[in-house]
């Protein structure tokens, strides 16, 4: 049987991979998508900690943290579409207008 | 010996995907390997007797967050990127460092946990099926359910009033 170590490697090596993404990315959904998996990295720990503890409410948190980020993402996908209509680009490297 | 195995499945299913959706030009590549990546992520959460957040992973994020980005990439219409990473040397070097003490750190405190007995499998078993966490869900966090759809209706109606906004000079 697989113990918790285990789960909890894999949900650190997939949250690393996402910080990864996040910073060396410059397409703004692709880093958005990158976000995402680093929420799922955090879900797998509590689901994780939730087994070892035997202990239900870890599952509850993650249910509320799926909702987060559904919401997160209509709203973050509707600020794309906003950034591209008025740069018709989404490459972050090249919005600067709040950059000094 | 069966879960041994299918846990290491998904595990390097679950890795090799995330590398792939970080390394491709294609964002609709990219929106498909991080399709791949939570479905075996529920396949793991299956393996823990989490069988209600299995099937939750795979409809809210697999079926509907997936579908809503892939819309929009399309929507948008983008060219596939000719280089993939900012040319500053420096930056490289820096996200390098900054993600290996992340990882270090984070194995760290899991190799610290490890003595306190963590060798004890995962299985939710009763804890994981739809019933017990329906159950939870409509006694104890009842408000924070309404409040999730609260959270939800305004999170529609946001995107709706920054989506629609007309760009100044174009009717």
């Amino acid at each position: 049987m697989i113990s918790a170590e285990w789960y909890l490697a894999l949900s650190a090596v997939l949250f690393t991979i996402g910080v990864i993404g996040v910073l060396v990315r410059k397409n703004a959904i692709v880093m958005f998508m990158c976000v995402e998996m680093m929420l799922n990295a955090v879900n797998l720990t509590l689901v994780t900690f939730s087994g070892w503890h035997n202990d239900i409410n870890g599952l509850v948190i993650v249910f509320f943290s799926l909702c987060v980020a559904a919401a997160e993402a209509v709203i973050g996908l509707a600020i794309i579409i906003g950034i591209f209509r008025n740069n018709l680009s989404i490459d972050l490297s090249r919005i600067n207008l709040l950059r000094w | 010996m069966l879960i041994t195995y299918l846990f290491f499945f998904f595990a390097t299913l679950a890795v090799a995907t995330a590398l792939a959706m970080v390394f491709n030009k294609h964002t609709v590549n990219s929106a498909l390997f991080l399709v791949l990546n939570l479905l075996s992520l529920a396949g793991i959460y299956l393996l823990m007797e989490a069988q209600f957040l299995a099937v939750i992973q795979i409809l809210v994020y697999a079926g509907a967050i997936m579908v809503l980005f892939l819309f929009v990439i399309m929507l948008l219409n983008l060219d596939s990127e000719t280089t993939l990473f900012n040319s500053i040397a420096i930056k490289e070097i820096l996200v390098v460092v900054l993600s290996a003490a992340i990882l270090a750190q984070l194995m760290y405190a899991i190799y610290q946990w490890i003595g306190m007995d963590a060798t004890t499998p995962i299985a939710l078993g009763e804890l994981g099926t739809v019933e017990a966490v329906g159950d939870v869900l409509y006694t104890d966090y009842l408000l924070p359910f309404q409040v999730t759809a609260i959270l939800l209706t305004a999170a529609v109606v946001g995107a709706l009033v920054i989506a629609q906004r007309k760009i100044q000079g174009q009717k």
